[in-house]
């Protein structure tokens, strides 16, 4: 045993403990709550990374392997530059208008085919197979028509985050009950009425679980279509690259990125979830 | 007005007129697509083409932008049923190493799922801590590192099917804690106060009441979870230029300009996937109709 495993060992234990102690402390005043429901994961995450770096430096591993945290710090550091094209290539044009345009046509088609239970009982069974199915498959398809820049990737994502949108919609919109239903119908109200009023609000929570599943969906199509042929710039190349000259750490750089991106895009709508579906008795009960 | 309900009528029918109108406009697509190789290859041999001529013509594309549908069913015909499962050129052979992938991914993914699952319920340290981690580590995009993993691995002398399998574990671990936490926590409070009046260790309660009152939760993730282990298995196998399985025949079809072989494996994975979600739902149907719930 060296310094390095038994100091891991430790802190691994010390905050274990922390944590259970934290977790069964009950106070009354709410900002210590949320205060504790943060440490507690936050201490967990740093464990992780403690134990990381003491493993890598105490059984010596090969750089080549697995990295230490530290220097992947390092990387991301002296980096940026290099970083900031690779997510603006792969993120902000492929993975945004994408999300955008394929939970935008779901949303569409869905309000569409709403009116045609037929079109419904149909389209129904085929989305979900569909989303069942590994779509990745379709990237090399996809960059064979729309070319190697970004727009074939646009169009992996828009059909990776089209079905998910599809079905979860229609089966909000299926969601309001007879007897609201009814009562919009007593109220006169037209078929636009009743979609805006109460339809569509009783649709949010399904139209956010799919915008929660499609923001990971997204960046993760981008990201392989990337693998089936790029220019030079994108987070999918630079990762098949470096990992092909050795430079472990630069790929670790760039999952960092990706995680912490992905972590953002999925916070902003669970955040937006929480402002639009208030509501919800999942949101009411704090937790969403 | 209404009449009996049918299942051909309110089931079959619609989904057979969708895939129809898929179908259709499939078919106007081929011809759109490839229409200009076609008249750009008449127009160099000095031929004049009539419209008819033209369609026929992009049916048969030997690599068209958009193979007709028929030409898939012919070239799934031909690797087959008309090769050797053993050739390297059969489509059997290569969906066997995917499939083989992904059923010891989807294993241990399931093993590690539940086991992670009953740690979260039974402690709340646990539960605090591990559960937005699990959560975060999904937004890693798993896929994008499949590569290094497999490079990785391969250097320290792993290789063949476990890199894949682990990658099919980490995607398909993740349904399954999500979908155990909530089904061990499904119990009423009441059944739960039920269990304590009648002094029932923690053990008995889980294997009698939170255990069996998992099941649907945990049938409804495994479908999920091995669709999912297949996408995992297949993107295993694009770096690292693999030779065999689904993976790398799309990679493979992908460099030579080989649409048909392409849609071929992409069919073949697509009938894969929905055999092995059939697979599971009937095994949900089995062991929910064997422990009495009724549908």
């Amino acid at each position: 045993m060296n310094g390095f495993l038994v100091f891991a060992l430790l802190f691994w234990l010390g905050a274990w403990g922390l944590n259970q102690w934290l977790v069964a402390q009950r106070p009354k005043d709410p900002t210590t709550r949320r205060a504790i429901g943060l440490a507690v994961p936050l201490i967990f995450g740093i464990t992780l990374l403690v134990i990381w770096e003491c493993v890598v430096r105490g059984f010596e591993i090969p750089s080549i392997l697995l990295p230490a945290p530290s220097l992947i710090w390092a990387r991301i550091v002296t980096s940026t530059h290099i970083l900031w094209a690779d997510f603006q290539q792969t993120f902000l044009k492929s993975v945004i208008t994408g999300y955008v345009a394929g939970c935008g046509l779901g949303f569409l088609v869905a309000i569409l085919i709403d009116r045609s239970p037929f079109l419904q009982k149909g389209l129904l069974p085929i989305g979900n197979f569909v989303s069942a199915l590994p779509v990745v498959g379709i990237a090399p398809i996809m960059v064979m028509w729309f070319g190697f820049d970004w727009q074939s990737k646009v169009a992996v994502v828009v059909i990776m985050t089209f079905f998910p949108m599809l079905v979860n919609t229609v089966q909000g919109l299926a969601s309001a009950s007879h007897m609201e239903r009814d009562l919009m119908h007593t109220y006169a109200a037209s078929w636009w009425q009743t979609l805006v009023r109460l339809r569509l609000p009783a649709a949010w929570p399904f139209i956010f679980n799919a915008l929660k599943i499609n923001s990971t969906l997204a960046l993760i199509g981008a990201i392989v279509a990337e693998f089936f042929g790029t220019p030079i710039v994108g987070m999918g190349f630079r990762i098949s690259t470096e990992v092909g000259r050795s430079n472990v750490d630069m790929v670790w750089a760039e999952i960092a990125v990706a995680a912490l991106a992905g972590s953002v895009f999925y916070g902003l709508v669970a955040l937006a979830e929480r402002r639009v579906t208030f509501w919800h008795p999942s949101v009411r009960g704090g937790r969403a | 007005m209404t009449s009996a309900p049918s299942a051909f009528r309110d089931r079959i029918l619609p989904v057979l007129t969708v895939i129809l109108a898929i179908l259709v406009i499939w078919h106007v697509f081929v011809v759109y697509l490839n229409a200009p190789f076609v008249r750009d290859q008449a127009a160099r041999a000095n031929e004049e083409m009539t419209f008819a001529q033209v369609v026929e013509r992009t049916f048969a594309q030997e690599r068209p932008i958009l193979p007709a549908p028929h030409q898939i069913v012919a070239e799934l015909w031909d690797t087959t049923i008309n090769k050797a499962v053993t050739s390297k050129r059969s489509l059997v052979y290569h969906a066997w190493i995917t499939l083989s992938a992904t059923l010891a991914g989807f294993a241990m993914g399931t093993v590690l799922g539940i086991v992670l699952a009953i740690a979260i319920v039974h402690n709340r340290a646990m539960d605090k801590s591990l559960m937005p981690w699990v959560i975060a580590s999904q937004t890693i995009p798993i896929l994008a590192i499949a590569p290094m993993i497999i490079v990785v691995l391969n250097s320290i002398g792993i290789s063949g099917l476990m890199p894949k399998a682990l990658i099919s574990t980490y995607l398909s671990f993740f349904p399954i804690v999500v979908g155990m936490v909530k089904g061990l926590r499904s119990p009423d409070m009441l059944l739960l106060d039920l269990m304590h009046t009648y002094n029932a260790s923690q053990s008995q309660t889980f294997w009698k009441l939170r255990w069996p009152a998992s099941m649907p939760y945990l049938f409804t993730s495994l479908k999920v979870a091995i669709a999912i282990s297949l996408v995992g298995a297949i993107v295993g196998e694009l770096p690292t230029g693999a030779v065999a399985g689904l993976g790398a025949r799309l990679l493979s079809g992908s460099y030579y300009g080989q649409t048909i072989q392409i849609w071929a494996a992409l069919f073949m994975a697509a009938g894969l996937a929905a055999l092995l979600v059939s697979i599971v739902g009937m095994a949900h149907t089995r062991v929910l109709a064997r422990m009495g719930v009724k549908p």
